[in-house]
């Protein structure tokens, strides 16, 4: 789980931030709903935050409240996800962390 | 809008004074299940554990049951960033820049100078997110799921804001005074965590920054070297490692005001106006809403019958002070009044306890209800607003007497 993160940092050139993490708790025991399209969930979302904030945001949302709480992360937060990984993920959310 | 929470709350308060056995838990609104799973208690450096929300950006918050006095310990102080940058500022690096276009004699202080250029000043004040008890919504709305842990009493050292502005020749024309802090995002794209408040609260005299908190440096995860104190509003704007003062001519436009921490405009009565950042459908948040909690017994606490209890808990609100507080054993029917605590100072919490002798066997719900100097008070049903804040519904605790 470690591995897309920091590959992340390098992408983003945000190398600094690497050592602050490491000084906080251990996210690496948060586990997504395990299917194909996890390791692209942990990819983009994991970017910029530990993913407990799907897991907290759980079990109440629609598929809508996810495709919007993914637009946002694109276009208020500039998330690095082309609109077919999107669609994937909005998916996966909607399949594993949504109510419909 | 009919909610569930209304439904099983006057549901349990039938039933409870016919004396039958329905759990107390009904009564409350629930936080999802993801974050109940999720809150465990974890401990960040230099802290008590605290219940995580998130691991990064760090976000916990203080368990009701370390509320134990009007002020929080530094160590039990609740957590929340929005970005995951967050550098460990080292003090003699520490530059903050005072500036801006509505400013004429921009200058720069160190930590020293900070510290020991302006008049220092105390404030003792609440410190709650605007999201405090989002988690609680009916129905759940998306972002940090807070319990009712999202707040923190201390008493503030530091410089008035306004002497500081003073010396940077702040002139009539401005509008907004802008603080930015030394967190940042992780992607160049996201916007920076940077806001603004009303000029007219720059100028007012309990505006600090503060430098200590509870007689120490603060903590990292609080601010540490120096943040912003603004008494009675919410803590969206008490900048943390704030490294930018800007006093500006125009208001700020980015995300974090533009887009975020506003209300519908027309739901709650604010005395605060934030005139510059209004648009026609939706108002920046500004103070805190009058609110209690019950600190000293969880839901589901078993009691004695025939024992003697002291129920304690915590009142404040945005700055006028806390008239009284009064307790409910009946589901809300009738009230009778609490034992105020010492007055810590209009901005503070304020501490209350009731002594009551449990009589009969079963479940007893106890609700508190704050009521402010200006007679503003609790709400017995949740006023629903999409970014869940402002939540001051009336908390119940069911204590089974056995």
């Amino acid at each position: 789980m470690r591995t897309p993160i920091l590959s992340m940092f390098i992408f983003t050139g945000a190398f600094f931030l690497a050592a602050s993490m490491s000084a906080s708790a251990d996210e690496s025991q948060v586990k997504l709903a395990h299917d194909a399209d996890m390791p692209l969930v942990m990819s983009r979302c994991a970017a910029c935050h530990s993913v407990d904030y799907i897991q907290m945001n759980a079990p109440f949302m629609k598929r809508a409240g996810w495709e919007a709480e993914v637009k946002k992360m694109v276009k208020v937060y500039g998330a690095p996800v082309a609109d077919e990984d999107a669609a994937k993920i909005i998916d996966y959310l909607t399949r594993h962390y949504g109510v419909e | 809008m009919t909610t569930r929470r209304t439904i099983l709350h006057s549901a349990l308060g039938g039933l409870a004074l016919a004396g039958t056995g329905l759990t107390s838990r009904l009564a409350q609104a629930a936080l999802p299940q993801g974050a109940i799973d999720g809150g465990a208690l974890e401990r960040l450096p230099g802290k008590q554990p605290l219940i995580k929300r998130s691991y990064r950006p760090p976000n916990y918050e203080t368990p009701l049951a370390y509320f134990d006095d009007a002020i929080t310990p530094n160590d039990r102080f609740f957590v929340r960033w929005h970005l995951m940058g967050i550098p460990e500022v080292v003090a003699r690096d520490w530059r903050l820049t005072i500036g801006g276009d509505a400013a004429s004699k921009p200058f720069e202080l160190t930590l020293e100078q900070l510290k020991s250029e302006f008049e220092p000043v105390e404030v003792v004040a609440v410190c709650q997110c605007s999201g405090n008890r989002r988690g609680l919504s009916d129905p759940h709305v998306p972002g940090v799921e807070w319990g009712y842990g999202a707040m923190g009493n201390a008493r503030w050292k530091g410089a008035r804001l306004k002497d500081i502005l003073a010396r940077a020749g702040i002139g009539k024309e401005a509008i907004e005074v802008a603080f930015d802090g030394a967190d940042r995002p992780a992607l160049d794209v996201t916007p920076d965590f940077i806001k603004s408040i009303p000029a007219w609260k720059a100028m007012d005299e309990n505006t600090i920054i503060a430098y200590e908190m509870n007689g120490v440096p603060l903590p990292h995860h609080n601010g540490y070297p120096a943040r912003l104190i603004v008494p009675g509003w919410t803590a969206t704007y008490w900048m943390k490692q704030v490294i930018s003062i800007q006093a500006i001519s125009k208001p700020l436009t980015n995300f974090w005001m533009a887009g975020a921490y506003r209300l519908p405009k027309g739901k709650f009565a604010f005395a605060d106006r934030f005139t510059s950042q209004e648009n026609e459908t939706t108002t920046p948040i500004t103070e805190i809403v009058v609110n209690s909690v019950i600190t000293s017994h969880a839901d589901g606490a078993r009691v004695s019958r025939g024992a003697p209890i002291v129920l304690k808990g915590l009142a404040w609100d945005a700055g006028a002070g806390i008239r009284r507080v009064e307790v409910s054993r009946d589901g809300g029917r009738s009230w009778e009044g609490t034992e105020l605590g010492s007055d810590l100072g209009r901005f503070s919490f304020r501490t209350w306890q009731y002594a009551l002798t449990p009589t009969d066997t079963g479940p007893l719900v106890l609700m508190a209800r704050a009521t402010n100097r200006q007679g503003s008070t609790q709400v017995s049903e949740l006023i629903f607003n999409n970014p869940g804040y402002h939540n001051n519904v009336i908390q119940s605790v069911g204590l089974t007497v056995v």
